[in-house]
């Protein structure tokens, strides 16, 4: 008995846990997520609807588009674009790869080796996004041009010739070959896998590497056991990063490419501006983004993330 | 891997480290006898972890050598020294469950099939059942466990124990106190305990080694230590000590008595627990332990037994810890003495304001060098706890 009664004594402590706070105060939570619900209806699920709607209407700029429910839009768009996509997919995901292989190590490097110089090396890694995307990829042009300093090098190497046997470049020319297009992508998106990957390697615990040392583990082995496992989470969104972007980038193929260099974004490009077929663009961005969340999904699902975040 | 099973002292010979202009560790020698459990007790900042690096391979000593049994290992990478490491934060594997974490050693050395011996040592530990478990799902004591199964799975020649209990609480403390010698006399493996807990340090340890400012200020057993510390650091770090600034009258010889005279009385001490200095006549630093003195009112000073040194003084504070009473004395011999009385029997007149006479067995005073500082080493006990 006496066990119950003491239980109930704490009865009055309990109360204004229980008590519901004011209205007032119950509703600021909602308030303050108004204006990030407002931002996603009118810049994201509206767009989204539009283009949804777009995409399966029929018709022509002069008589007016109607939707008709015109799925075969889709079936069309895929069955003629389907080289441009594919193209898209693999320009992004060598350039993605190449972000990786560049990044990975400029990230380590600012994480576990750069001291003092850490800030300064992060402000050089942001310092390109002071100037324009556009301007900064026009000047690719310049480094890339039949007669600069870079092609002359490769032409000397003979690694020109090499790479016009696997496809990449053209003769002695860079510029208009798939080889400028995914250089173009990975300059310009370094700086997207390159923080997130500093991001994850700078939050690994110093004595872990040390740890793993003290258990036999050499440098190579302690870098594939210990420091890769655990930068995953900045591996997978700096890649997300990287290729979601590249993916539907058009202005790398634009201004660095050909016409044999065509990605997706340039044919919905085109086909929004100057064809001014609006339901194909339309449905060619749908088939985009349902390739891309497609393919994300099975990565993450594949390199587990759940796991380690 | 088979130098691991063959024993060995550890040997450091003239080892020192220097950053920059600060020296951490000044050059010291140090053998530890193999299949001891050996302590480097300290206050932050005196070297023993760096000390225990150095051993490790984390840290590389800016001069000296140091061998495992005949090995010369000054220049060997961490990751080929038969030496395992109980980190102070543990150190586990956040990626890998709990027995990843303790197989991760065997496997680096290509030993195949671990499962049997992961289980011995997760049976060792008592975690048997917190296998896949992974290392944040587990508790500061359990985490701790683990980290030590993953060092000892290797059977390593010394397993070098970083602070690893300082992220426990005081019972669990304890409790893996106790924990950590029962292994470590199950396994046989020699024990490095870096620590600044004096009484961890004497509870585990064969062997202490206090160090202060980068240097071994005293070694040997913890009750050696306790009884006759050699510097006034040593007396005031391990336990509570009272200091007396006395003069020396008669220097005696052999093992016959010093006496002292401070503050009006006269003090006697054994001439062999005195430092030889002081033998020569001039000052000397008189120590006695708390728990070393009895108390008695002053008016029943005449029934104090003959021979034993006499302090009068005056009670300015008291406080009841349960087994004992603890007194703080002014006397014209030293301000603030401290004195432990048992709770056999109180005497009520004890209290704040009374005068008494501090009396105490003249064999269990020792005499310091009285040109230390007396009080090194105080500061830094109350910093620890």
């Amino acid at each position: 008995m006496s066990t119950t009664l003491t239980k109930e004594a704490p009865g009055p402590v309990e109360e204004p846990i229980l008590r519901k706070p004011p209205t007032r105060k119950r509703l600021v939570p909602y308030w303050l997520l108004l204006p990030g619900i407002l931002w996603l209806l009118v810049f994201f699920a509206l767009p989204l609807v539009y283009q949804a709607s777009t995409s399966v209407q029929t018709g022509s700029l002069e008589e007016g588009f109607q939707v008709t429910w015109h799925f075969q839009t889709y079936v069309d768009a895929f069955t003629e674009y389907w080289p441009q996509l594919l193209r898209s997919l693999l320009y992004a995901g060598t350039a993605t790869l190449l972000c990786l292989l560049l990044g990975y190590p400029l990230a380590y490097l600012i994480a576990f080796k750069a001291g003092r110089w850490r800030n300064l090396l992060l402000v050089l890694v942001i310092a390109p996004f002071f100037t324009s995307f556009l301007i900064r990829t026009l000047a690719w042009k310049t480094i890339l041009a039949d007669d600069s300093l870079v092609v002359d090098v490769l032409n000397a190497l003979h690694l020109l010739d090499v790479t016009s046997w696997l496809g990449w470049t053209e003769g002695e020319r860079v510029l208009a070959t798939p080889m400028a297009v995914v250089c173009g992508l990975t300059y310009n998106f370094l700086p997207f896998m390159i923080l997130p990957l500093y991001t994850s390697l700078e939050r690994i615990d110093g004595r872990l590497h040390e740890a793993a040392q003290d258990l036999y583990a050499s440098p190579a082995t302690t870098f594939r056991k210990v420091t890769f496992p655990l930068s995953m989470p900045g591996v997978v969104s700096g890649t997300l990063l990287t290729f979601i972007p590249a993916s539907g980038d058009y202005v790398n193929a634009e201004l660095l490419g050909s016409t044999d260099t065509k990605m997706i974004g340039n044919v919905i490009q085109s086909q929004f501006l100057r064809v001014l077929d609006y339901p194909t663009a339309a449905a060619l961005s749908f088939i985009l983004m349902a390739i891309v969340l497609l393919m994300v999904t099975v990565y993450i699902r594949k390199a587990g993330t759940e796991d380690l975040v | 891997m088979t130098e691991n099973t063959t024993g060995g002292d550890v040997r450091l010979t003239g080892i020192s480290k220097t950053y920059g202009s600060f020296t951490a560790v000044h050059p010291l020698d140090l053998t530890v006898p193999q299949g001891s459990f050996f302590a480097l007790l300290g206050a932050s900042g005196c070297g023993k972890t760096t000390t225990l690096r150095m051993i490790a391979g984390l840290e590389d000593p800016s001069t000296g050598t140091i061998f495992l049994g005949d090995r010369d290992v000054t220049d060997l990478p961490p990751y080929k020294r038969p030496v395992n490491t109980v980190f102070q934060s543990y150190a586990l594997f956040p990626h890998m469950d709990i027995s990843e974490n303790i197989a991760f050693g065997l496997r680096r050395r290509g030993i195949k099939s671990v499962k049997k011996q992961v289980d011995d040592m997760l049976e060792l530990v008592q975690l048997g059942d917190k296998a896949r478990h992974k290392p944040h799902q587990l508790s500061g004591g359990q985490q701790q466990r683990v980290a030590v199964a993953r060092a000892l799975i290797n059977h390593p020649q010394v397993l070098l124990l970083d602070e690893p209990l300082g992220a426990l609480d005081l019972k669990l403390r304890r409790q893996m106190q106790l924990e950590l010698k029962r292994i470590q006399t199950e396994v046989g493996i020699t024990f490095v305990h870096v620590t600044h807990d004096q009484e961890e340090a004497m509870t585990m340890a064969d062997q202490v080694a206090v160090m202060n400012g980068g240097r071994v200020e005293q070694l040997g057993a913890p009750a050696d230590l306790y009884e006759n510390p050699r510097t006034t650091f040593v007396a005031n770090f391990l336990g509570t000590s009272n200091l007396i600034e006395a003069e020396v009258v008669e220097t005696g010889s052999g093992s016959a008595d010093v006496v002292v005279t401070a503050g009006g009385g006269k003090l006697r001490l054994p001439g062999d627990r005195c430092t030889d200095a002081v033998r020569q006549g001039g000052k000397l630093l008189v120590g006695v332990r708390p728990e070393k003195i009895s108390l008695a009112h002053a008016d029943d000073a005449g029934s104090i037994a003959d021979g034993r040194n006499r302090v009068t003084g005056r009670i300015v504070d008291s406080s009841f810890i349960g087994v004992s009473t603890q007194y703080v004395v002014n006397s014209p011999a030293g301000a603030e003495l401290q004195v432990y009385e048992q709770n056999v029997e109180r005497d009520a007149r004890l209290r704040p304001g009374a005068e008494v006479v501090l009396h105490w067995n003249p064999a269990h005073t020792f005499g310091l060098d009285a040109a230390q500082d007396i009080d090194a080493g105080v500061e830094t006990v109350e910093d620890a706890a």
